[in-house]
């Protein structure tokens, strides 16, 4: 695994929008050409910040969704709270040619590269898909098949972020398969399960991968990733190769 | 640089002075973690003062809630940019955990270390002075496993990272060592008012 140090200096610098588009009725893919152009690696994140007339500003991290292979513009998928600062901001405000400010990459944990292989069990909740999302475009990019499953978790059917993008890959087989559960919605659809997260579904998971992981991602609020990590424990997942972000509350 | 149509909120000029710049206000508990949470019982808990590779004393979950207690009340800053104000704490100062332990600071830096295999360097001079403690009490109960129970470090000035979870031992080094964050790309110091969040910050 890359655990590499992370030395060059992430500073703040200028990032154009030149795009946005619907993901979800909550949520927005936003495409951001940085001023300096940087590497980065699937798992990483960004610091965005916005600044007031007054001069008072708010920051926050977000993963970033784009793999990167895919060139200088960096996609984030931002869910709005409603009574959210600055996700309220991206969704109400902001359009193309907007200029904020923006630092990256950063965290040097939360990292998979083709090159650390597989198998590799990834596990999102809402939001946290993105980057694990990351992940699997950085694998398809590279053409490489080490063998992956993703449990996404979502509320509903319409809430599944890159819904049709993870669909297609999971149809061109190559070793990827997903698996998708809805917590409130039930049996509606063709969703795998219609619970939250535990035990029983990550036992089930751990039977339907054939080798065990070599490496556990798991990604989305406190609550879902302490809900993830402890079922994952429960099936006697070695806590040494299992990694989180935890998006705070 | 302004940004086109950001407002933001504010808090009152009282409140806006204990918040470091890119600090934003909540009532929830910021929590960051790179793994799972350990569940550690207090049978198995134990805390080690070490000088460099040497021992310096050992001590049980019951030997250790027989230390003096003290009582903080402070602002924390985690670096995903959350500030809680007011956080109610109760546990042992580093300054008795060197006094019972009979030792003056060996060196001039630490390396705090904990069950999940997590390490954390902090100057000696900012664990000293009643900055810090060895926590056990969050707001009047016990510390749960997710926020680093039995035991965690405290050092509120610092952000929050440098208050490691589920701690068992504390390591006087003889130079500045980085931990497990700091190695991946966390700053070596980590002070919220001077924004050190990132290496080279
Ligand atoms: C490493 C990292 C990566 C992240 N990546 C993403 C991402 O890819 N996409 C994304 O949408 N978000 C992501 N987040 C969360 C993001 O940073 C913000 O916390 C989120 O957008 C809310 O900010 P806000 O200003 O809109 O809300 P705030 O004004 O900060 O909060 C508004 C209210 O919502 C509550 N709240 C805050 N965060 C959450 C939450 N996650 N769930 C429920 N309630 C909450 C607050 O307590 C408050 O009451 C990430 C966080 C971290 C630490």
């Amino acid at each position: 695994m890359q655990e590499q140090a992370v030395s060059a200096q992430a500073k703040w610098q200028k990032a154009a929008i030149t795009g946005l588009v619907r993901q979800t009725p909550r949520v927005i893919s936003i495409f951001f050409r940085p001023s300096l152009i940087f590497p980065y690696r699937p798992g990483q994140h960004v610091d965005v910040r916005l600044s007031a007339p007054d001069g008072y500003q708010a920051q926050r991290s977000y993963s970033i969704a784009s793999a990167p292979e895919s060139g200088g513009v960096i996609e984030l998928a931002i869910e709005r709270l409603d009574d959210g600062e600055v996700s309220t901001f991206f969704h109400d405000v902001a359009t193309i040619g907007d200029e904020i400010e923006l630092r990256g990459p950063i965290g040097g944990h939360f990292i998979w590269t083709v090159e650390d292989g597989g198998p590799i069990l990834l596990i999102g909740g809402g939001s946290g898909v993105v980057p694990l999302v990351s992940m699997l475009r950085h694998r398809a990019a590279q053409n490489a098949s080490p063998p992956v499953l993703l449990l996404y978790s979502a509320r509903t059917w319409d809430e599944l972020i890159f819904r049709e993008e993870l669909l297609a890959l999971k149809q061109e087989g190559n070793r990827f398969d997903l698996v998708l559960t809805l917590t409130r919605e039930h049996a509606a659809h063709i969703a795998d399960y219609d619970r939250r997260i535990d035990p029983a579904m990550v036992a089930e998971l751990l039977h339907r991968m054939l080798s065990p992981p070599n490496q556990v991602f798991v990604c989305g609020s406190n609550a879902f990733v302490t809900a993830a990590s402890d079922a994952l424990i429960a099936a006697d997942v070695p806590a040494a190769i299992i990694r989180t972000e935890r998006y705070g509350v | 640089m302004t940004t086109r149509g950001f407002t933001g909120r504010r808090q009152p000029p009282e409140i806006t002075d204990r918040i470091p710049p890119g600090q934003s206000l909540t009532d929830d508990f910021p929590v960051l973690s790179a793994g799972p949470t350990p569940r550690i019982r207090t049978e198995d808990w134990s805390f080690t003062l070490k000088a460099g590779p040497k021992p310096v004393i050992k001590w049980d979950w019951a030997e250790f809630n027989t230390l003096p207690q003290t009582k903080f009340t402070r602002d924390i800053h985690c670096v995903t940019a959350w500030s809680k104000l007011d956080t109610r704490w109760q546990g042992v100062l580093i300054d008795d955990v060197l006094a019972e332990a009979g030792i003056e600071p060996p060196t001039e830096f630490t390396l705090a270390h904990s069950y999940d295999g997590y390490s954390t360097n902090v100057p000696a001079k900012d664990l000293l002075g009643g900055k810090a403690m060895i926590a056990t009490h969050y707001d009047g109960k016990p510390l749960t496993p997710d926020h680093g129970g039995p035991a965690r470090l405290l050092v509120p000035h610092l952000y929050f990272w440098k208050s490691a979870k589920w701690i068992n031992g504390l390591q006087f080094t003889t130079r500045d060592e980085p931990g497990f964050w700091e190695l991946r790309g966390y700053h070596t110091y980590g002070d919220p008012w001077r924004e050190q969040r990132y290496t080279g910050d």
